[in-house]
């Protein structure tokens, strides 16, 4: 379909194609060499998705560990280890990269540009992701950390924490901190300054909102978390006490800088999915967003105050009451933009009309396991209760129904949503709704019971528990969960691996969607667009398809997947 | 709102002790602030379930109502401002709610009781952390370290215990029935966290600062079970502790036998110190 004929007003015409013959013997090396944002896009989300995997076979081991009582799977010393390399890779290298990803490959096809402000830094981003990851990983052949990916001095001094592998951390935050920094500042750039033609703030689809906010935290917080770490960092080598309470310092100091750094870290890793929430559900609710206003400013108020409750998780530390206070009103406030949103995606399927695609399915369920984990929040945010539930599985409960039940599903949503557009081909729906039932039951077994557990008074990161403690029956279900969960996330990884060569052909808008990256073929060429159309609203691909109509008078087929028709 | 509290506490008391009492709610009974925690607590569930039934049951409706195959024709609406403000509102309540809660039941939480017994001469009068109106409380210190607390009874037990000779414990805490025992909170080496679920919240021991909690076990002859609740080291499972609730009685008895049967065994390591230092094997400073 020629795209020219339907952009409103001549824009410059830079048509750039492949001027010589593609080096196919030398493919592996455009990789390497690529500043292709898309090339990049994927790259990202291959290596996360490895990233993920690995995560995942961590927090099995952990799980059969736990799965009976007094068990000798692992020792003391090597749980530890697990429970450091699952936090920090599923946070630094899955979930807050994989939105980098979606953002690398979508931010500039979604804004009409031709490809990031600076394509060459983003291509520094990925690599200094990859390097991260190397020098995280190697640390398994010495001594891997273990002091938790919260690190608390003294634990991670070199007193108690001799082995090399906390300094390995430490290089890992800062490798992927620069990482995400320079990936930060390019998405700014670029989503302030190359948006196409009549695309003004209000016409920005949900998506890009929440990857310019996920930009601006980025920025806010990561300086503190590099500047923590090299303080850490100076202790543990070059004699410094910053956080030595055997020479004035303070653990206390540690804790609040961590966490300054680390509840930002948990908006950042989670608004980017409320953006592919938001893309999601009008399309195949075939019906505008409900509220995209209160969408988008809910996104800017949830990262105003995200900056503000970090004391929450130091409910339990030496700290005055007025400061338990005033945490926890703020972490109270913060649930109401979070409401917000969760009150306009559930009106936006109202009344409309569902196309249950796999994707859709992710998305509700995603709804409904973020619900869980909001309310559960409430709990933890009134300090005294938070009192007995700190450190409890009830926390643990908490924030994996917010991270796997929230930011995981998105992902997964996104991916089954986006992959026609990446790849050209379609996944299989019907493995698409296996997976997400078993992924969706699996996922409760494993973290519902962990409540009970919580409140019953198991502590977390115990690497074993004895039988009289009552806590053997929920562990075994939790256990039993956890493996259901993994084989549901692996006919997903199953799903995306076969589709690549045997998925039906999708053409360029196979869900007939609203924003622009569907206006490109699938996958799109190199320069995105040939021209980029004038955008008069917030749905541009759904003007685009209304004026075709109109002027052919003929149902615009798009691609191959006709059964999900729109009136 | 003095009326409210009640109100709303009945209501949601009684909807949460439906629930099965072993899966979904806190310890109670034990010590008052447990207790005042524990119903707090139910407040919350209670709003917390009636949210989640709301809200889920609206998707829920959703879904089966206006999947495509029944409702094909989607209405195009954009939003409904006036909707969002009340619901926004609403919502904002609920936390008003909860937050006043909090507040209301805070000194029941944070304020030990008057105790009337007097158990000897552990009894102080802090002028720093948890205090009775009375002033009549006992002291306990907890010392946390890789892998075990250390308990050492009595008034200025973090600053003199040596001097006064202060008998101490491992493991397992004696504990009075019907007095408030203050704790004074330390550790040694890295961050270990002092909790006892039945007997209120817990409280982290940092090395470098001085924490405090305090509780008042109701009922003698109990045995109550805790653990370190932050990561401290390898062996962080392993760092349990118990708390023997015995009459006040049995206590000072407890205290006194527990230090004699201290000071016994100081007498006989200074004596074993005396003949090494005599043959020549120890140095006078105690080195080899």
């Amino acid at each position: 379909m020629s795209t020219i004929e339907y952009t409103s007003r001549p824009v410059p015409q830079i048509l750039v194609h492949e001027v010589h013959k593609p080096r196919h013997s030398r493919q592996w090396l455009d990789w390497v060499t690529t500043t292709d944002h898309k090339r990049i896009g994927i790259m990202y989300m291959v290596l996360t998705f490895v990233f993920f995997t690995l995560g995942g076979v961590e927090a099995l081991l952990m799980r059969s560990q736990l799965s009976v009582p007094n068990n000798t799977l692992v020792s003391g010393l090597v749980y530890n280890e697990l429970l450091t390399m699952h936090g920090t890779t599923m946070i630094f290298l899955f979930v807050v990269p994989v939105m980098a990803g979606f953002g690398n490959y979508f931010v500039p096809l979604m804004i009409g540009a031709r490809d990031m402000a600076f394509p060459r830094l983003n291509a520094l981003s990925f690599w200094l992701l990859l390097l991260g990851g190397i020098v995280f990983y190697a640390s398994i052949f010495w001594h891997p950390p273990e002091a938790g990916w919260w690190s608390y001095p003294p634990l991670s001094s070199k007193l108690y924490s001799p082995g090399g592998g906390q300094d390995a951390w430490i290089f890992l935050i800062h490798l992927t901190g620069l990482s995400s920094l320079v990936g930060a500042v390019n998405f700014y750039v670029t989503i302030v300054n190359m948006r196409a033609p009549g695309m003004t703030w209000g016409r920005v689809p949900l998506f890009i909102w929440s990857i310019l906010i996920y930009a601006v935290l980025l920025i806010i917080a990561l300086p503190v978390i590099a500047a923590a770490v090299t303080m850490l960092l100076t202790d543990r080598n070059f004699g410094t006490n910053w956080f030595n309470p055997t020479d004035h310092g303070s653990p206390v100091l540690w804790e609040n800088l961590f966490w300054f750094f680390g509840h930002p870290e948990v908006y950042i890793m989670i608004l980017p999915g409320f953006g592919i929430i938001s893309e999601i559900l009008p399309v195949f609710a075939r019906k505008p967003i409900f509220g995209y206003k209160a969408i988008a400013a809910s996104t800017i108020v949830i990262a105003f105050l995200s900056t503000l409750v970090w004391a929450h998780h130091l409910f339990t530390a030496p700290m005055p009451l007025v400061v338990l206070g005033f945490f926890m009103l703020s972490s109270f406030l913060i649930g109401i933009p979070t409401g917000v949103k969760i009150f306009n995606w559930t009106a936006t399927l109202w009344r409309g009309s569902l196309v249950m695609t796999a994707a859709m399915m992710w998305a509700i369920g995603f709804i409904v396991l973020f619900l869980i984990g909001g309310i559960t929040g409430i709990f933890l945010a009134t300090f005294p209760v938070d009192w007995q539930l700190n450190d409890t599985y009830f926390v643990v409960a908490h924030f994996h129904y917010v991270l796997v039940g929230g930011a995981v599903f998105t992902i997964i949503a996104g991916t089954y949503y986006w992959y026609p557009k990446m790849t050209g081909r379609l996944c299989n729906e019907t493995l698409g709704k296996w997976s997400f039932w078993v992924t969706f039951i699996g996922f409760n077994l494993t973290f519902f019971v962990q409540h009970a557990l919580g409140l019953s008074g198991m502590p977390r990161r115990i690497y074993t528990y004895q039988e009289h403690m009552g806590w053997s029956t929920y562990n075994f279900i939790s256990s039993v969960g956890a493996f259901i969960m993994a084989a549901g996330f692996v006919m997903s990884f199953y799903n995306f691996a076969r589709s690549y060569k045997t998925g039906k052909l999708a053409g360029p808008d196979p869900w007939k969607a609203n924003t622009l990256e569907w206006f490109t073929t699938s996958p799109p060429p190199v320069n995105n667009f040939d021209a980029v159309p004038r955008i008069r609203s917030v749905e541009p691909m759904r003007d685009i398809r209304l004026e075709v109509e109109a002027q052919t008078g003929a149902l615009q087929k798009t691609g191959g997947s006709e059964q999900f028709s729109r009136v | 709102m003095a009326l409210f509290f009640p109100l709303a506490a009945g209501i949601f008391f009684a909807s949460a002790q439906t629930a099965s009492a072993r899966c979904c709610t806190l310890k109670t009974g034990a010590s008052p602030n447990a207790t005042a925690i524990a119903t707090l607590y139910d407040i919350i569930l209670g709003l917390g379930v009636s949210v989640f039934l709301i809200v889920f049951g609206f998707i829920a409706y959703s879904v089966w109502k206006f999947r495509a195959s029944k409702h094909p024709v989607a209405a195009q609406f954009h939003g409904n401002t006036r909707l969002e403000l009340s619901l926004t509102a609403a919502a904002t309540m609920i936390l008003v709610v909860i937050a006043a809660a909090t507040f209301i039941a805070l000194p029941t939480i944070i304020d030990p009781p008057n105790s009337n017994a007097n158990v000897g001469s552990v009894l102080s009068a802090s002028l720093t952390a948890p205090v009775p109106p009375n002033g009549k409380e006992v002291t306990i210190c907890v010392m946390g370290r890789q892998y075990i607390w250390r308990f050492t009874y009595g008034a200025n037990c973090n600053k003199t215990a040596w001097q006064d000779r202060l008998p101490y414990s491992y493991q397992e805490m004696e504990a009075p029935a019907g007095e408030v025992v203050k704790l004074v909170i330390q550790s040694s080496d890295v961050i270990h966290s002092w909790w006892i679920p039945a007997l209120g919240g817990k409280v982290d021991a940092v090395p470098g600062f001085t924490t405090y909690t305090w509780f008042e076990a109701l009922h003698s002859h109990e045995l109550y079970h805790g653990q370190c609740a932050q990561l401290c080291g390898r062996e962080h499972a392993f760092m349990t502790a118990l708390v023997n609730v015995v009459t006040p009685a049995q206590y000072e008895a407890w205290l006194s036998q527990q230090g004699t049967a201290i000071q016994s065994q100081n007498d006989q390591v200074a004596q074993v110190r005396r003949y090494l230092v005599k043959q020549g094997i120890l140095t006078p400073s105690g080195n080899f």
